[in-house]
């Protein structure tokens, strides 16, 4: 077979996996290939949100995503969306000002457990606590991969990282316990085994109203799992699949994470709360009466 | 185009800087602030968060100054016209998202109420020691334009500019008060809205499909700006990028973009720079200055013109980019310039620079928490003529 004649049969090949593969439309194919590693779990969780994405039935041009810095940050890019790439750790922030501005919007944020709860940590305390209406995915792999596996605020107690060499002494955040404690409607946690529990959560949390947290834990092969001798993508998400305890509604206090421990999943808090723009235009109509037309409503202003 | 009458508060007013450069603000249309509490800034703050629902728009104080400084440049690709107030500490936590504003091309007006630094500081009392901050501050290439009202009512009518500014060129202004400009209370005149000129975001009308965010042509460097929610499916990075907004970390890349953000600045510079020039024809010294010490500096010209000096005085309404066309003429005619400034020596860089020997250059500093004596800068005019 000429060379020529492989080349098309690899494009037919192409063409029909394009009609039949529903993720595509949501990807910006002109980006592919991505820039992550085998085995790595982040295009497992976009392939999800690309399923929460369809099943939602949502029109693509409402909804934006916003990542921060590192591997999770890259997601932003190659979704089909309005996205923005931002700066370390500033996703949360950036994303508020997307919704307060343009407030028919469902903005998502997108990013790594170093980017979210270390250099941002104190933006995730205050969109919870403000209910502030954003879906945020958190994408967990107990390590800063971009630059190199150094430790995490949510590397567990154990595990080497460049900048633990002997072992990781510190502790580490249970992060549904945090954006829980301070006020988030919506927290669940998922592996990337549980591509379909994962992708509902996600769709579930498109369509709730106020501060939705989403964790999803995924392998580091090159980096986490390396350099503590856990084998490959595969070994990390047989862990996963052998170690996880499905406990919807269990007391985030309780789901706390240990080196290579039982993973407890599962969607630990559906609430209601009034969002931050519920809040202010409740607020201001009642201290404004008619000199204040609700924001962001329809046929309010925006 | 004219002024949103919604935001403006037409009529004759007794107020200080700090307010008036909120009724600017709102008179330009800003409709998002995104800010957290700095002395001497925070009445800009407290005045639009009073102000805002009933004009219709949003305020929202963050948690710290990054989380302010982003979330406008959020609220910016929202499709509002934004501002973000601080001062010295605040203004350094926001340089990284400055910077974010310069490669993203996020229209958006940065406050800096100027107190005595470094750190901490002098946090109620003025100074003009931020004016390299402003060029420098964050990292990386790049050119800003600042501002330097001097009066309240300067605090207004600049403010204005200032929004106009940042959606014409696309780059974050940066609008350089003080603490004694920011808290004298003055005559301010609100004009009608019909009689304030506002410029309008630089939309595109291209088709989704057809629009790309960063797409410019020589003889337009700045780009056409679209909000999410259009439909045209935008990516906006941090990252050096393409004309597609996609990452492109290659020299050639580099070289195309840093190069236009730079340059569609410098290449500019005439059409933005703006002086107010007194008495400079025939004088054989010129006395620069700006912001609150241009009025000091009043004071002494007019006295040293009593003793029969002849000396003329420009102000620079502009600081960025610096006049460095007219100062280079002037050189040529005069024996000295006399910079006085809040500060040990900064905008009096710019000008020896770019005087380059040609004349005395003699600098008036000061270390900040007041403003000059008239008199330490009459002492310098005279020095300078003998």
């Amino acid at each position: 077979m000429s060379e020529e004649m492989g080349l098309e049969m690899e494009q037919d090949l192409e063409r029909e996996c394009a009609l039949e593969n529903p993720v595509l439309p949501y990807l910006r194919q002109d980006r592919i290939p991505h820039i992550w590693c085998p085995g790595c779990g982040i295009g497992t969780t976009v392939n999800c949100f690309a399923r929460a994405l369809t099943e939602s039935g949502m029109n693509m041009d409402d909804i934006a995503i916003v990542s921060g810095i590192g591997c999770t940050g890259r997601v932003a890019g190659y979704l089909n969306l309005d996205s923005f790439h931002t700066t370390h750790g500033r996703a949360i922030p950036f994303a508020t000002g997307l919704k307060l501005a343009n407030p028919h919007m469902k903005v998502v944020v997108y990013s790594g457990d170093g980017d979210l709860s270390a250099i941002g940590g104190n933006h995730l305390l205050h969109a919870a606590r403000r209910n502030m209406d954003l879906m945020v995915v958190c994408v967990n792999n107990f390590t800063y991969g971009m630059t190199g596996g150094q430790v995490a605020p949510t590397t567990p107690t154990g595990p080497t990282q460049t900048t633990m060499p002997y072992g990781n002494f510190e502790s580490s955040f249970n992060l549904p316990a945090l954006a829980s404690a301070c006020g988030a409607v919506y927290v669940a946690r998922w592996t990337v085994y549980h591509v379909r529990q994962l992708a509902k959560a996600m769709r579930e949390g498109l369509q709730k109203k106020g501060f939705v947290f989403i964790e999803a834990l995924s392998p580091c092969p090159t980096l986490y799992s390396r350099r503590n001798r856990l084998g490959d993508g595969v070994d990390q998400v047989k862990y996963y699949k052998e170690r996880s305890i499905v406990k919807n509604g269990a007391d985030t206090k309780d789901v706390g994470l240990t080196y290579q421990g039982d993973i407890v999943v599962g969607k630990f808090v559906d609430r209601e709360r009034p969002t931050w723009m519920d809040s202010m235009n409740e607020h201001f109509t009642k201290v404004l009466g008619n000199k204040f037309t609700p924001y962001g409503v329809e046929n309010g202003q925006d | 185009m004219q002024a949103d009458p919604k935001g403006v508060l037409t009529g004759i007013h007794f107020m200080d800087g700090d307010h008036a450069a909120c009724e600017g603000a709102l008179a330009a249309g800003c409709r998002f602030v995104a800010g957290y509490p700095i002395t001497p800034s925070t009445e800009i703050v407290e005045r639009f968060a009073a102000r805002i629902p009933t004009v219709g728009g949003v305020f929202i104080q963050m948690e710290d100054e990054l989380a302010a400084s982003i979330a406008i440049q959020g609220g910016a690709w929202g499709g509002k016209k934004v501002m973000s107030v601080s001062s010295g500490p605040g203004i350094s936590l926001m340089m990284e998202h400055l910077g974010y504003a310069f490669i993203t091309e996020t229209p958006s007006v940065w406050v800096n109420v100027q107190r005595g630094g470094p750190s901490t500081g002098l946090p109620t009392q003025p100074a003009q020691a931020d004016m390299m901050q402003a060029k420098w501050g964050s990292h990386g290439d790049f050119e800003v334009i600042a501002l330097a009202p001097n009066s309240p009512q300067e605090c207004f009518d600049l403010m204005i500019t200032a929004f106009n500014l940042t959606e014409t060129w696309r780059v974050p202004v940066m609008f350089m008060m003080d603490e004694v400009v920011g808290h004298m209370t003055e005559r301010v005149e609100i004009p009608p809205p019909e009689k304030i000129e506002v410029v309008d975001r630089k939309w595109t009308t291209k088709k989704p499909g057809e629009y790309k965010p960063f797409e410019t042509t020589p003889e337009d460097p700045v780009p056409f700006m679209t909000k999410a929610g259009d439909g045209h499916r935008i990516h906006v990075t941090g990252l050096t990028h393409d004309e597609r907004g996609y990452p492109a970390m290659t020299v050639p890349a580099q070289d195309k973009l840093v190069k236009r953000l730079v340059y569609k600045i410098r290449d500019n510079a005439d059409k933005i720079v703006d002086v107010r020039e007194d008495g400079v024809e025939g004088a054989d010294v010129i006395v620069v200055s700006y912001g609150i010490t241009s009025r000091v500096a009043m004071a002494a010209v007019e006295q040293a013109r009593a003793k029969g000096i002849k000396v003329g005085h420009l102000r620079m309404v502009i600081c960025w980019p610096f006049p460095a066309k007219r100062i280079k003429e002037l050189a040529k005619k005069v024996k000295a310039f006399v910079v006085p400034e809040i500060n040990l020596g900064q905008m009096v860089l710019e000008v020896e620079r770019h005087v380059a020997g040609v004349a005395k250059v003699l600098h008036v500093g000061h270390a900040g928490g007041t403003v000059h004596e008239p008199d330490v800068i009459l002492e310098k005019i005279m020095e300078a003529v003998r």
